[in-house]
């Protein structure tokens, strides 16, 4: 089996458009939440939301090129471009090399919509145009990206909810650990819309402090009401160590464990067992104790019950005076298709610079999270090895360890 | 309309939607080798052309439109 390792990273977030302004947020903790008009005017209930802008790439991308393009792919290829240039990756070396791509995401309402609302106001299905199809499906980020950058690997999306991104990273440190697949684009990228977000806000679980957004998402607190949506992409360059050392290349962390799980029960409440179980497998399958993992990236979205048993789950798997433990989404919100990812980048940038971000807005935790190490403010702090957690609706979960290698 | 505006409008969105070259808009230019436009292309040109004069246009029209003269004499005949 191969050792796999980070090369590259790219963000285009809520906190920040770039790693150097990300790092910047994480370090202050800085909110990137605000209210969203449109969302009050459609009919939510609660109008918070992170927000990102469209990026404009008319100079980067042809029409040929931007006419299939949604939000999603927008953003993701924003990441992709700085993760390639942090890798040292070119055009040359895609072309001459067999690289792959593996993303998660989840949904592209927006391109649906608008789309069949063409339809059926023409009438014609012709005059939705040739790019809709495109946009409209759930692989729109891993199809666009394959095509721009000429990719001839692995190709596909991983659609797992809110923890899409973590198992794309998984997916594709487990093909390269095998040998299948030297080099693969992985990430995860999330819509920002109005229309993506109405069924969600609908089942009451977004956070309802719209008088307040920047403390309205508040992990592990006993006053949080719910979480707020949020989105972008992330995008990580993941290779074998044979590849990274031959082409020179900066070598940011080693992935050494992905453990995952069903809980097999409630489509949308979470429980304690399934996280658990992929806490611990991923803990097995890199060959730690408990008691090694310095720092735990939560999901905590800030729902009562979520983080309550996330709580529980990770005490199970740490016992008491544990890692410490925080939730970046207190500050992002929760990127969900692209959160596993996004994460794990947060997870990379304080362990590249020595810190724990925190978790803000925890004023006073709640009973299963008291007992937890939880980082209510920065703290400078060596990390060499941190666990990241993503759970999703449908009850699928996903563990991911990584180290610093010397 | 006369043949003069439909030249215009068609040669305006190729540039400005489309992004063909301008110094490659010449009645003689073929659709696909000189301006570049692939089989998707065409379902926008569809798309382009309701949404400028109105008329909706099919695959089967475009069979024997190899250059924008052509393209021009389709256009008009449609509408005329």
């Amino acid at each position: 089996m191969r050792r796999v390792v980070i090369t590259g990273m790219g963000i285009y977030s809520c906190i920040g458009k770039n790693l150097s302004e990300v790092k910047e947020s994480l370090y202050n903790g800085t909110s990137g939440i605000v209210f969203d008009e449109k969302r009050k005017e459609f009919g939510y209930r609660s109008a918070l939301t992170g927000m990102v802008e469209e990026p404009d790439l008319k100079k980067q991308l042809s029409r040929r090129e931007r006419i299939s393009m949604g939000e999603e792919a927008l953003y993701a290829y924003v990441a992709t471009i700085e993760a390639l240039e942090n890798a040292k990756i070119d055009q040359d070396f895609l072309d001459a090399n067999e690289v792959g791509i593996l993303y998660g995401n989840d949904s592209t309402a927006r391109s649906v919509i608008e789309s069949v609302d063409k339809i059926r106001e023409k009438k014609d299905t012709t005059l939705v145009g040739s790019g809709a199809i495109f946009k409209a499906m759930n692989s729109t980020v891993t199809m666009n990206l394959s095509t721009i950058f000429r990719l001839t690997g692995i190709n596909f999306t991983v659609s797992a909810a809110c923890a899409s991104g973590s198992h794309a990273i998984g997916m594709a440190y487990q093909l390269i650990k095998s040998g299948l697949q030297e080099m693969i684009i992985c990430g995860g990228a999330q819509e920002i819309n109005e229309l993506a977000m109405g069924s969600f806000d609908g089942l009451g679980v977004f956070a309802m402090n719209i008088d307040d957004p920047t403390k309205a998402s508040r992990p592990f607190d006993k006053d949080r009401d719910g979480l707020v949506p949020s989105g972008g992409a992330a995008t990580l360059i993941v290779e074998s160590y044979e590849s990274a050392v031959k082409r020179g290349a900066p070598i940011l962390g080693e992935i050494i464990g992905y453990g995952f799980s069903s809980n097999g029960e409630h489509i949308s409440t979470p429980n304690v067992d399934g996280p658990s179980k992929a806490m611990t497998k991923a803990l097995q399958q890199a060959g730690l104790k408990a008691s090694e993992i310095d720092y735990v990236n939560a999901h905590a979205t800030s729902t009562p019950v979520g983080d309550a048993n996330e709580a529980k789950a990770i005490l199970e798997v740490f016992g008491e005076n544990g890692p410490c433990v925080s939730s970046t989404k207190s500050m992002t919100g929760h990127e969900c298709w692209m959160a596993g990812a996004s994460e794990v980048i947060y997870s990379m940038l304080m362990m590249e610079h020595s810190f724990v971000a925190p978790n803000i807005n925890l004023e006073t935790p709640d009973e299963a999270a008291a007992k937890l190490n939880l980082v209510k403010k920065t703290l400078n702090k060596k990390i060499d090895v941190f666990l990241s957690n993503s759970f999703g609706f449908g009850g699928t979960n996903s563990a991911l360890i990584i180290k610093k290698v010397p | 309309m006369n043949k003069e505006v439909i030249v215009e409008k068609i040669n305006y969105f190729l540039v400005d939607e489309f992004e063909v070259e301008e110094e490659e808009i010449a009645p003689q230019a073929n659709l696909k080798e000189t301006l570049e436009l692939d089989s998707l292309d065409f379902v926008d040109l569809v798309v382009a052309i309701e949404a400028n004069f109105g008329v909706k246009l099919v695959g089967e029209d475009f069979l024997k439109v190899i250059t924008l003269q052509d393209f021009y004499d389709l256009i008009e005949k449609k509408i005329g």
